[in-house]
């Protein structure tokens, strides 16, 4: 069983559930072939993004499949332990657990410092090291040098979920959305994996009967998509935030996540430090002048030194031309 | 590992590269400019200004050629219309952080973000100045951190880690990490002063750089005796504040110059280098001879002995307690030359023209005391005397060159090469050579201790006995050779430490930009005036002969001008609050 592992998950196309959907079967196989006598192998369950709850779901109601998908990499890569790593509240809630669970089993439940970025492949392989939390340039990526530059397989805890699905011959194509916002029954589903945010919405019992928006991918890096424009794929992390039309002041929406990316960048490079903060003066004053904006976010999408910069890009940009119609 | 040969092309032409190499260094190879701000090569890359952008061929977006790596066939574009407007934007973003101070800044004469403004015509007040108001941080008597002025560009604290005292780090302070001195008690700076020479818009600089530098010169209003020294490196770097070619050699033009500002009295630190030289071969010969504490290590360099007295205090007994040159040769000026020209001591003003912000520490530490005299009043660093210099308008490069007065002498080649790393050693070798053998060294260019490397090491054969030495430059290369002699308490049996990268050459005082390549040729200069030198060891001079016969056969002049004490030393820089 173990032998083919590698084609299962190639053939069930199991793609990181992280949010950059980068084949999973991939990743394994390079930490694989790395020439290292260790290795690492990492559950992120970082989920820093607002109005995400999956990997928290899984957690809770799955931990064995979980330490069971760990165990999959654990066998198949060798010379390597694991560490589950988590997000301080479900590691405070959880750790107990797991320990008991994964026994004698090379895994360590390692709590995060907390924050946006501790997610990021490279902060990951920071923070377990004790370093400075900050991005590393890439390449090396982690999986050619990784923790303490040694090969690191990272990959989302839902992605070691649903590797044990597999070698169970239990995946059914699904992945897990998160609900939440202006509806009547938030939640995490697990539902067919490609869906459209209408299905997601109807299937959960979530339709809005008012008018509304929705943001697609996070509650502060997510795509913004009008009541008009749900026929598409719900994708990346698959969270679905609804805002209520008319109950949703605009710039107390754009103040929130705001005050997320200024808080959680990392000061390093000067789109993200500096942009942010002028995103946040406009805001905090209710004056926004088109022009700047665009220019700060053209330096936020196509300089900024790690995705974070990238994606404050999405929210603001659909939201000052879908809802505030600026011009 | 043997690196791939490559083709890329940049803006259409075809270049070799290196497989690994970055698409900036194969421009800056290829003479191609490419904006940067956060790029120094003794650093590891920042990738945090994002200004050097490029286009690559099939590749979405802008990259950043600092931190992108060539491959194969790659094709990169320099000029775009978004790779102009994405560094405005940055430009912009940039400006606010940095609170202009243009008339005072040690970049005055050539701010290159200044330059990149024009160019990329940014409206540098486009945004409000975020830092104004941000605290300026003083590091003892040597230097200064104006906070409102980084750029954040991450520089500073690489090299304060490289160099070994890791005392600049970031802390969040309100939503910010910013670049911030350490509160921790165990972590201090000493005083090298790299962050200036290395910081691209001038938010480190000297104690008085420039508010000050005409002090000096009013104290001679006042009717004092003001008299100027030159340290050895000096006549090596300050050339390149005038546009001279790197490494000239300007010791009579400095001279005239110095003269030039009404300044009678001018003496070369080299000369009392070449004293340094033959006290501390004395002292070597005698730990050797008496047993003890071995190995020795050189104190000339008050970054290192700073390091030593906070970090490794257990080996303090290691340091020579002979003066470093500027002291000695300043306490020489107050006693000795003053009694032949019957001039009160009180009534001598010294100033040192120094490669170093460290050497404006030493003098006021109150081991250099000579009773209630300080051997040295004022130090101005080369940048510093270079702007007096500019400010009183005289051109270094087309001054007449005199010789320095010649009353403490003409130094010997030994004495000049001082200023660069492994030039205390080499000194004090060839004397040390000659006192404990009677006989020459059969070569007298030690090149094993010569050059930039961070850790030297030598033995050199003195009849039949081997002398182990060690060379360093870099306060973190001294911290693995002091590691080393936990464990092997006879590695070594005589060490200089140097704090900065390539000695005094490499200083925190020095004009910048610095980088390996002009380190090596400002060495270079000095080394050849050693080898057109016909006196190559210190205790030919003329002049030290003449000195030890007369004021130094006595010996508690040895002591009061020679010789200084060391102790452990407390936390002495502390952040200071907003």
């Amino acid at each position: 069983m173990i032998k083919d592992i590698i084609t299962k998950l190639k053939d069930a196309n199991l793609l990181g559930r992280g949010g950059a959907a980068f084949p999973a079967y991939l990743k394994w196989e390079m930490v694989k072939k790395a020439k290292a006598d260790t290795k690492y192998i990492v559950a992120n369950g970082s989920e820093g993004e607002p109005a995400t709850d999956k990997d928290g779901y899984i957690v809770a109601n799955y931990p064995q499949d979980l330490i069971d998908g760990i165990k999959l990499a654990l066998d198949y890569i060798d010379h390597s332990e694991a560490y589950i790593y988590l997000r301080k509240d479900y590691y405070k809630k959880y750790k107990a657990t797991l320990e008991k669970m994964i026994g004698k089993l090379p895994i360590k439940v390692f709590k995060e410092k907390g924050g946006y970025l501790s997610g990021e492949e490279t902060v990951v392989c920071q923070e377990i090291e004790n370093k400075m939390h900050r991005p590393r340039l890439k390449p090396p990526f982690p999986g050619q040098a990784g923790i303490c530059g040694y090969p690191t397989l990272i990959n989302n805890i839902e992605t070691f979920y649903y590797a044990a699905k597999i070698a169970q011959g239990e995946y059914k194509n699904t992945r897990l959305f998160t609900v939440s916002g202006d509806v009547k029954n938030p939640g995490v589903y697990e539902l067919p994996l490609v869906l459209t945010i209408k299905d997601v919405l109807k299937k959960s019992k979530n339709m809005p009967t008012d008018d509304f928006f929705v943001q697609v991918g996070g509650g502060a890096s997510g795509d913004i998509f009008l009541s008009s424009e749900l026929d598409q794929p719900a994708g990346g992390s698959g969270a679905i935030i609804v805002y209520d039309l008319k109950k949703t002041d605009p710039y107390v929406l754009m103040k929130r996540w705001i005050d997320f990316f200024m808080e959680e960048n990392c000061d390093k490079c000067t789109p993200c430090r500096e942009g942010t903060y002028r995103l946040n003066e406009m805001i905090k004053n209710k004056q926004i002048d088109k022009v700047v904006l665009d220019d700060l976010l053209f330096v936020l999408e196509n300089t900024s030194f790690c995705a974070l910069g990238k994606m404050v890009v999405p929210p603001f940009k659909g939201l000052s031309e879908k809802i505030l119609k600026l011009k | 590992m043997k690196q791939k040969n490559i083709s890329i092309k940049i803006d259409g032409k075809l270049y070799k590269a290196k497989e690994g190499q970055s698409i900036l260094d194969v421009a800056r190879k290829n003479k191609i400019r490419i904006t940067t701000l956060c790029h120094h090569p003794d650093v590891k890359v920042q990738a945090s200004c994002r200004l050097c952008l490029v286009e690559i061929k099939d590749k979405k977006g802008l990259f950043t050629s600092c931190s992108t790596q060539a491959s194969d066939g790659m094709e990169v574009t320099t000029h775009s219309e978004s790779i102009s407007r994405a560094k405005k934007i940055n430009l912009e973003l940039i400006f606010t952080e940095h609170c202009e101070e243009c008339s005072d800044c040690v970049y005055r004469y050539g701010c290159h973000i200044k330059d990149l403004a024009k160019k990329y015509d940014v409206k540098i007040t486009k945004f409000p100045d975020r830092k104004k108001g941000k605290p300026v941080h003083e590091f003892g008597p040597a230097l200064i951190f104006d906070s409102s002025k980084c750029i954040d560009c991450g520089i500073c604290v690489d090299i304060c880690e490289k160099v070994g005292a890791c005392f600049l780090e970031y802390e969040k302070v309100g939503k910010f990490h910013e670049v911030m001195p350490s509160k921790d008690k165990y972590k201090d700076c000493i005083y090298c002063g790299q962050c200036i020479t290395h910081c691209p818009v001038g938010a480190f600089e000297g104690v008085g750089e420039f508010e000050d530098i005409d002090n000096p010169l009013k104290l001679k209003e006042e009717g004092k005796t003001v008299v100027f020294q030159f340290a050895p490196s000096i006549r090596s770097t300050i050339g390149e504040e005038f546009d001279m070619p790197y490494g000239s050699i300007v010791t009579g033009r400095l001279t005239a110059a110095i003269k030039q500002l009404g300044i009678k009295h001018v003496f070369d630190v080299s000369v009392g280098a070449d004293v340094t030289t033959v006290e501390e071969a004395k002292e070597l010969i005698e730990r050797i001879e008496k047993g003890g504490t071995m190995p020795m290590f050189t104190s000339c360099c008050p970054g290192w002995v700073k390091y030593l007295e906070f970090y490794y205090p257990e080996f303090i007994p290691h340091l020579t307690s002979v003066r470093s040159p500027q002291v000695i040769m300043g306490g020489l000026i107050k006693t000795y030359w003053a009694q032949e020209n019957k001039i009160d001591p009180k009534d001598i003003v010294v100033v040192s023209i120094m490669p170093c912000v460290a050497k404006k520490y030493e003098i006021e530490r109150p081991e250099v005391l000579m009773g209630d005299i300080k051997p040295v009043d004022h130090v101005l660093t080369t940048r510093e005397f270079a702007q007096l210099l500019k400010k009183h308008k005289i051109d270094l490069k087309n001054v007449k060159a005199v010789t320095p007065d010649p009353f403490l002498g003409a130094p010997t080649g030994a004495g000049v090469i001082y200023g660069a790393s492994g030039g205390v050693m080499e000194s004090a070798l060839r004397t040390a050579y000659n006192k404990i053998t009677g006989k020459k060294l059969p070569r007298l260019d030690l090149e094993e201790v010569r050059g930039l490397e961070g850790c030297k090491k030598a033995t050199i054969d003195i009849d039949g006995k081997p002398l182990k030495v060690g060379v360093v430059n870099g306060a973190a290369n001294a911290k693995k050779i002091l590691e080393e002699l936990k464990k092997d308490p006879k590695a070594y049996d005589y060490v200089e430490m140097m704090a900065c990268f390539g000695g005094c050459i490499g200083g925190g005082g020095q004009p910048m930009p610095v980088n390996d390549e002009i380190r090596k040729k400002r060495a270079e200069g000095l080394y050849n005036v050693d080898s057109r030198n016909k006196i190559r060891m210190a205790e030919e001079s003329a002049f030290v002969k003449a000195l030890y016969k007369d004021f130094l056969k006595d010996h508690d002049n040895v002591h009061l001008t020679c010789h200084t004490s060391f102790s452990k030393k407390d936390k002495e820089v502390y952040p200071k609050n907003k």
